[in-house]
């Protein structure tokens, strides 16, 4: 009510879009918990990138004694070949939020495509597209990713696109969801009255309304493809050594003696994991209460 | 002259039936008519009230009458010609003639856009407004609907619903029409907002020459703007005339009805009796036979159960294209 409008209506346009980026960081600060996370999940990602620079040794170049134990030289100690675990870990992160990162985008961007087509037309659109993402869905994944690494050679853009291409039912059936009801409102029907053209009514009066939704799915996308890339990668399906992955690096924890004598070879990539994905999914929830426009009207 | 011999928009028996399906194996089990064979005619400048309680087809002439559905059957002429045969570049640009304006205004609005883009947004598509006089026109579009310049920046949900429903209004008059379907406007609202708005609407309609479709289910409102008004019953007009005239001397039973359900704010006239309607609207899938008011009507005799009535003129006063339907006119 207070302010009072300068003479261009630009000036407008920027005060509401902060006051409403402003309320969600307000609610979103109310979590601590999430408000840590993403402090951690920054700094993580800022060592991820600058691994080049922050990494002391090359992370495929073997510079220390096989298995060494952590020590002034090598913080996390060396691998089994003798590299340096610290700087691999640096590299590995790299990959990880890469695959995660990647594989969530071609997921997100699938799901929200396939979801408008078939909850704005209905009928048969919606028909085949819901019928084949039960069929997607239904498929015990884990066996469809390993045929799919075993047909395409295992590598890391393979495993983003393998990944991206089964992570994206659950958008697509909430974007549906979401479309089918903003498609009865009236706002939508204006639209139409107005004479608006299709594209403007999917991509600027419907998909805003379904942003906060899909981005707090995208959240638990991007934790379960790298988790997923993790358990590929262990699995000698993912990324292939020498490139360094959370998951190659459990790899080669596999045996008793590495595991109860060496802890530095997988704690380090193991918690990594951990602390990502917990960190990504408090991030998601506390989004989710924060986008929320029923949670707080004004 | 001319002009006001062409209608600006004409119905010319428009049904529309919507299948109800169900089933083990979907198959349609019968139709709601909810419009069931309605003609009428509005002309340029006019305002046309349109009565009836809920179900019984009102909302659903003015959503065709604007292009958001088709009619099952009938033709609606816009100025003379056909809607449904026009081709996609005239289509778009009668679009911008017909505009609607909505009962419930929060959901009218998208909430995710503050209303200098709700407003400008239609304006730049149809090239109505350019980057240069965008600013002016939007100006000049809130002093029309009576806001003040600083909502430009707000969403939606910082208004009140009067005020929601005049940006409704501005972003109707937006595209320059000459014809709006006003479907319900003030039913959500306050009655001292209702009154507000219903003036709002009677003196942009003098100001721009609009023609209006007031789709309403109070006689009150609905005849304090009419020039004319028509009364709906399971999916017909039962009643149509000057809205005066109808007010005055109704003469469909359920026309009557529907007047004397308008509270009158008047203790002397607590004793007097009034026609009220008991029982609900029937349902319009399975419509009676015969007059479709027999069932609740007090007049009713054999032959109402049995012989649809035809509209015939009302000849109390002839020459002021009064109509109704109802067998029993000629005896009362």
């Amino acid at each position: 009510m207070g302010f009072i409008m300068k003479s261009q209506i630009i000036d407008i346009d920027k005060i509401s879009t902060e006051s409403y980026l402003q309320t969600v960081y307000r609610r979103f600060k109310r979590h601590h918990l999430a408000a840590f996370s993403l402090i951690i999940l920054a700094v993580l990602c800022g060592a991820a990138v600058c691994a080049p620079i922050i990494a002391p040794y090359d992370p495929d170049a073997i510079v220390g004694a096989f298995s060494g134990a952590p020590c002034r030289q090598f913080v996390l100690g060396t691998d089994q070949i003798g590299r340096d675990v610290l700087s691999r870990l640096l590299y590995a992160m790299r990959i990880s939020l890469l695959v995660g990162v990647m594989a969530t985008l071609i997921s997100t961007v699938i799901g929200v495509v396939l979801g408008l087509l078939a909850g704005y037309f209905g009928g048969v659109a919606d028909m085949i597209i819901m019928r084949f993402t039960d069929m997607v869905m239904s498929f015990p994944y884990i066996l469809l990713v390993l045929v799919a690494a075993a047909i395409f050679k295992p590598g890391l853009w393979n495993i983003i696109l393998i990944l991206g291409f089964v992570d994206w039912p659950g958008i697509a059936r909430l974007v549906r969801g979401n479309v089918l009801s903003l498609r009865e409102t009236n706002f939508i029907k204006g639209n139409i009255v107005a004479g608006m053209p299709l594209r403007h009514i999917l991509f600027s009066e419907i998909l805003p309304n379904t942003v906060a939704p899909i981005l707090v799915y995208a959240t638990s996308v991007l934790a379960i493809s790298m988790l997923d890339e993790a358990a590929l990668s262990f699995l000698g399906m993912g990324v292939q050594p020498p490139t360094a992955s959370l998951g190659n690096m459990l790899n080669g924890a596999q045996s008793l003696t590495v595991l109860t004598s060496q802890p530095w070879l997988w704690i380090p990539p193991g918690l990594m994991i951990v602390i990502l994905v917990v960190a990504i999914n408090f991030v998601g929830d506390a989004l989710r209460d924060a986008l929320d426009p029923n949670s707080e009207k004004r | 002259m001319d002009m006001e011999k062409i209608p600006l928009i004409q119905v010319d028996r428009m049904k529309k039936y919507y299948p109800v399906k169900g089933g083990i194996v979907t198959h349609t089990l019968g139709y709601v008519k909810a419009v069931d064979g309605v003609s009428f005619s509005i002309m340029q400048g006019e305002i046309m009230g349109l009565v009836g309680e809920s179900g019984s087809g009102k909302s659903t002439i003015g959503r065709q009458l604007v292009g958001l559905e088709k009619p099952t059957e009938g033709t609606i002429y816009y100025k003379g010609k056909n809607l449904a045969d026009m081709g996609k570049d005239e289509m778009r640009n009668v679009r911008t003639r017909l505009q609607m304006i909505f009962q419930d205004s929060y959901s009218s609005l998208n909430p995710r856009k503050h209303i200098y883009e709700i407003l400008a947004q239609p304006m730049l598509y149809h090239k109505i407004s350019t980057k240069e006089t965008l600013e002016k026109d939007i100006l000049r579009l809130l002093d029309m609907v009576g806001l003040q310049r600083n909502v430009l920046g707000r969403y939606p949900h910082e208004f009140s619903g009067g005020q929601r429903q005049r940006i409704g209004i501005a972003k109707a008059l937006s595209l320059k029409p000459e014809f709006i379907v006003c479907d319900e406007p003030v039913s959500a609202l306050d009655v001292s907002i209702q009154a507000q708005i219903l003036n709002l609407l009677k003196s942009l309609r003098k100001e721009l020459n609009l023609t209006l479709l007031f789709v309403g289910h109070g006689l009150g409102a609905v005849n304090y703007v009419s020039d004319r008004i028509a009364v709906m019953y399971l999916g017909q007009i039962v009643e149509i005339g000057d809205a005066k005239e109808i007010f005055n001397h109704p003469v469909h039973p359920y026309t009557k009805a529907l007047i004397d359900a308008v509270p009158v704010p008047d203790p002397e006239e607590n004793g007097k009796v009034r026609g009220l309607l008991q029982g609900d609207i029937g349902s319009s899938m399975d419509i009676p036979s015969g007059c479709r008011f027999h069932t609740r009507c007090a007049y009713a005799g054999d032959k109402c159960c049995v012989e649809e009535p035809k509209m015939q003129e009302v000849l109390v006063n002839m020459g002021n294209g009064h109509y109704a339907a109802c067998p029993n006119i000629m005896d009362k």
